[in-house]
């Protein structure tokens, strides 16, 4: 088999799946289509596994760097000269690592589904929905212009809607759906505006000659609007789509809403691949942001940054243990914009580079082990709050530990993974600006602490009602998942990771600065501690800290009120003064010369069928008047 | 004013003047008479031009034929006692303007064109020379459009007794 | 326009009988009294045809040929009319004009 053969069936075999499951959902039986659905995406992820590790040992590097290569390209639209729509596939060292990262997550998920919905009517679609997500995931990281990525962007978006939504009888769910669906429409409004200016200037569609263009050629500025490049205005419009995307301020209202689809769904799209598009595809367009436009490049730090620590405090005081984790993965997407941030083109200062998506590679294992915990913690408890929940530790051992395991590696704790990631964050950030690096580092302090307040009020000591657990922990192919992402939790971190996927292809080998890691683990282990404090503290500590917190608690408790910023926009500015207006427009006046059209040719017809009115004298006097008439026309006017 | 003119007038005012009387007065019975007198004034004319043969059939078919057939159905639609209901005067008005003007209209163009009779020997028109082709085959042959006529004649017979049959109702 | 009938004569006394006919066909409110209308007009036709053939064609006899063939379908039209006038008024029990006017818009 072929290179381009395998990679066409890594996202063809998904689509088949969606084909497959989605039509005949009610012929087949239940566990058939979860089991068939599992395999499948079996076959996926071992050819992709196979493909990037082949990219990177093998067939990536040319003269020690990683070049990007178009296995399949296929000319679809040729429409002008200077515009042609392909479809492509593009393989360098992100979309390899991404490929690995989206198929094997998906894997874990498809396999944890299995047990967790396994009561669930309509399980075929449900599989037919998430084989969708990862055939659109899955051309997303392999689009080889920036057309087609909008194509599976927006794809992505109606699988995340579908599955949002999947429990469609529950009005909150609905309306989850049409939030996120809503936000990143509106999100990718900007994107397709951003991408036909930037397609405009660089004269291309194609992400390779872009990226060519937009570094090498000298720029030519082409137009400004309110005295900024057109360009700067594409590449912000662009990252706006991003933004909305990966759920950061102040697009991120769809995310915490997205928790009421199933957990497993969850896990996938919401922690480990969709919200990590954005950073992807400013991981994409690097080149460009780093080199034409860098001060922009700095802004999306602060977004980043501001986004990890707005994040953070939310989750501060949150008791949906999905919404904590919802806010905990908006805290670590900040992150990971904040490293593109601060990063630059080429070798040593692209360390913010590779350190974004190395931090993107270990948080998708530990989220997502993370989320699969709290399934099987909600699939237990019956409940999403974190007050019913309280001394499983006994109860369900092995989630306890792979959900210890994945509190260690978002704390950043030695030597679990995330240390690692989140160390080079640090640095970069260290290196590059130090405003960015003091909030980063306040925050890796409060993503410890509340990932902690999280862990002890569910697995320590309380009495817990017994009534609810009538069954055990959750069966092997709920466990297996955990078990095999908890391995990767640990152990990921030794990945020499910038020897692979760096901002210009050339290695960049990161040292280990011990004396500098110090200061975040100590920081951590205080959030630690101060948790565990609250936590075993038999006083009243916590009501005294809180009232003394007061007004910032009720407001991190209420998000900040950004929600209702949004409604009270929504309802009072754009509906009065916008849609009202239009709807009146639209009834009165373009139904209302429709319906007028109609309704004259109505009354006409009325009055001109008086002439078939049956009177036999009355048609012998027309057809009289007619023979006259034609007879002067013919004698007295024919040539 | 030879005997040929006055009897052509008098033929002429004849059949003109029934045919007002037949359009115009109220009584059906009368209608059907002038009718009668119209359709003898016209085989009157035949006469005078002499094509008797025409006449005659003119005179059986029609007046022994139509006008009973008409006498006929008077009878049986039981319209003979009352007089009948006239038109309003504006319509009748505006029918008798239309019907003049076309006349007048035709009458000029009649008038205003020159007919060029042929200059060849007249054929004598006799019951053996109608006969001969009407029958014939050849180039000025009519037989075929006399065998159309005598099935379209039954297709009008048949016609008649199924449109106008009372089906018994079978007990 | 001589005093001597000749073809404008007749012509004139068909053109007088055609649109008598006319008139009482657009006048008249009875259904016979339409029929003998229409004889009137079939009439004004024949008398043309050999008004025709007498003054133009004389060596020809196909005016009377068609004389003869319209006289026989006015009598078959004639038959056919009087038999749907005896089935209209065995449905409405009138032969008013003005009762036959179900087939409008």
């Amino acid at each position: 088999m072929t290179l381009q053969q395998m990679i066409l069936l890594i996202p063809g075999i998904p689509l088949f799946a969606f084909l497959m499951l989605g039509l005949f959902s009610k012929k087949i039986p239940c566990n058939y289509a979860a089991t068939a659905g599992t395999i499948l995406m079996g076959v996926t992820t071992v050819l992709s596994c196979f493909v990037a590790f082949g990219y990177f040992t093998a067939f990536g590097k040319i003269d020690g760097i990683y070049q990007p290569m178009i296995p399949f390209l296929y000319h679809w639209l040729p429409l002008t000269d200077l515009l042609e729509i392909n479809m492509g596939i593009l393989l360098d060292p992100i979309s390899a690592l991404m490929l690995f990262v989206v198929s094997f997550i998906s894997l874990m998920v498809h396999i944890y589904s299995m047990a967790y919905m396994k009561d669930e009517s309509r399980i075929a679609v449900y599989y037919a929905f998430l084989s969708l997500f990862t055939f659109a995931m899955l051309g997303l990281v392999m689009a080889s212009n920036i057309f087609q990525l909008y194509i599976f962007w927006e794809l992505v978006g109606l699988s995340s809607f579908l599955l949002i939504g999947f429990y469609y009888q529950k009005p909150a769910a609905v309306r989850a759906a049409k939030k996120a669906f809503i936000v990143t429409r509106f999100a990718d409004l900007g994107m397709l505006i951003g991408i036909l200016i930037i397609s405009y200037e660089g004269k291309s569609l194609d992400f390779i000659s872009l990226i060519d263009h937009f570094t090498n050629s000298p720029q030519q500025i082409s137009g400004t609007f309110l005295g900024i490049a057109s360009l700067q205005w594409a590449l912000a419009l662009i990252f706006i789509g991003g933004a909305g995307k990966s759920a950061l301020f102040p697009l991120h209202i769809w995310l915490p809403d997205a928790m009421e689809g199933p957990t497993p769904v969850s896990a996938l799209i919401h922690a480990a691949t969709m919200v990590v598009a954005g950073v992807f595809l400013i991981a994409r367009l690097f080149p460009v942001y780093a080199i034409a436009a860098p001060d922009l490049l700095q802004g999306i730090g602060y977004v980043g940054a501001f986004t990890a620590l707005f994040a953070a405090l939310i989750a501060c005081t949150q008791t949906d243990i999905k919404r904590i984790l919802a806010y905990s993965t908006m805290s670590q997407i900040g992150y990971m914009m904040l490293a593109l941030g601060v990063a630059g083109y080429g070798a040593e200062s692209g360390l913010g580079f590779t350190a974004s998506l190395f931090h993107l590679f270990t948080h998708a294992l530990f989220k997502a082990l993370l989320f699969l915990c709290a399934g099987a913690i909600i699939h237990f408890v019956h409940s999403n709050e974190m007050r019913d929940m309280g001394g499983l530790k006994k109860l369900m051992p092995i989630t306890h530990l792979c959900f210890l395991i994945g509190c260690l590696a978002i704390a950043g704790i030695p030597p679990f993974a995330g240390f690692f990631s989140k160390e080079e964050i640090l640095l970069a950030a260290c290196q590059h600006n130090r405003m960015i690096y003091f909030v980063s580092l306040f925050t890796a302090g409060l993503t410890a602490f509340y990932m902690f307040r999280l862990y002890f009020s569910i697995f320590w000591n309380k009495p817990f009602q017994q009534h609810h657990s009538h069954h055990g922990e959750g069966g092997p192919a709920m466990m297996l998942p955990l078990i095999v992402l908890g391995i990767g939790s640990v152990s990921a971190g030794f990945i020499p990771f910038g020897k692979w996927v760096s901002s210009d292809g050339r290695p960049l080998i990161s040292h280990f600065h011990l004396s500098f890691s110090i200061l975040p683990v100590l920081l951590s282990l205080a959030g630690i501690a101060i948790a565990a404090f609250y936590f075993f503290e038999k006083k009243k500590t916590v009501e005294t800290t809180v009232n003394a917190m007061g007004g910032l608690f009720r407001v991190a408790k209420g998000k900040f009120y950004i929600d209702e910023i949004y409604q009270f926009v929504t309802k009072k500015i754009i509906f009065n003064f916008i849609a009202k207006p239009a709807a009146w427009i639209d009834k009165n006046l373009i139904d209302g010369l429709v319906n007028a059209m109609g309704n004259s040719t109505v009354s006409l017809s009325n009055q001109i069928k008086g002439i078939q009115s049956g009177k036999i004298q009355m048609y012998a006097g027309i057809f009289l008047i007619g023979v006259i008439g034609l007879a002067i026309l013919a004698i007295y006017y024919w040539n | 004013m030879t005997g040929n003119q006055i009897i052509f007038y008098l033929l002429a005012l004849l059949t003109l003047g029934s045919a007002v009387l037949a359009v115009s007065t109220r009584h059906i019975f009368r209608a059907a008479v002038f009718l009668l007198f119209a359709l003898m004034g016209m085989a009157g004319l035949f006469f005078w031009m002499n094509y008797a043969f025409i006449a005659a059939v003119q005179i059986v078919v029609y007046v022994g034929g139509i006008t009973v057939l008409i006498i006929f159905s008077i009878f049986l639609t039981q319209e003979t006692g009352e007089k009948l209901p006239q038109q309003l005067w504006s319509r009748r008005f505006i029918a008798a303007l239309a019907s003049f003007c076309a006349l007048a209209f035709t009458l000029t163009q009649i008038f205003q064109h020159t007919f060029n009779a042929s200059k060849q020997t007249a054929i004598e028109v006799s019951v053996q020379q109608i006969g001969l082709q009407m029958l014939g085959t050849n180039q000025y042959g009519y037989a075929l459009p006399f065998e159309l006529i005598s099935i379209l004649l039954l297709a009008a017979m048949i016609g008649c007794i199924v449109i106008a049959i009372r089906l018994k109702p079978t007990s | 326009m001589t005093l001597e009938p000749g073809l404008y004569h007749l012509l004139t006394i068909s053109t007088g009988l055609f649109f008598i006919g006319v008139y009482g066909f657009l006048t008249r409110k009875n259904l016979v009294t339409m029929l003998m209308s229409i004889e009137l007009i079939l009439n004004s036709v024949n008398l043309n045809f050999i008004a025709f053939n007498k003054y133009l064609w004389p060596h020809r006899l196909d005016g009377v040929f068609f004389t003869l063939f319209v006289i026989a379908i006015a009598a078959a039209e004639a038959a056919v009319a009087i038999a749907i006038v005896i089935n209209i008024y065995r449905n409405n029990r009138s032969i008013n004009v003005e009762q036959t006017e179900e087939m409008k818009y």
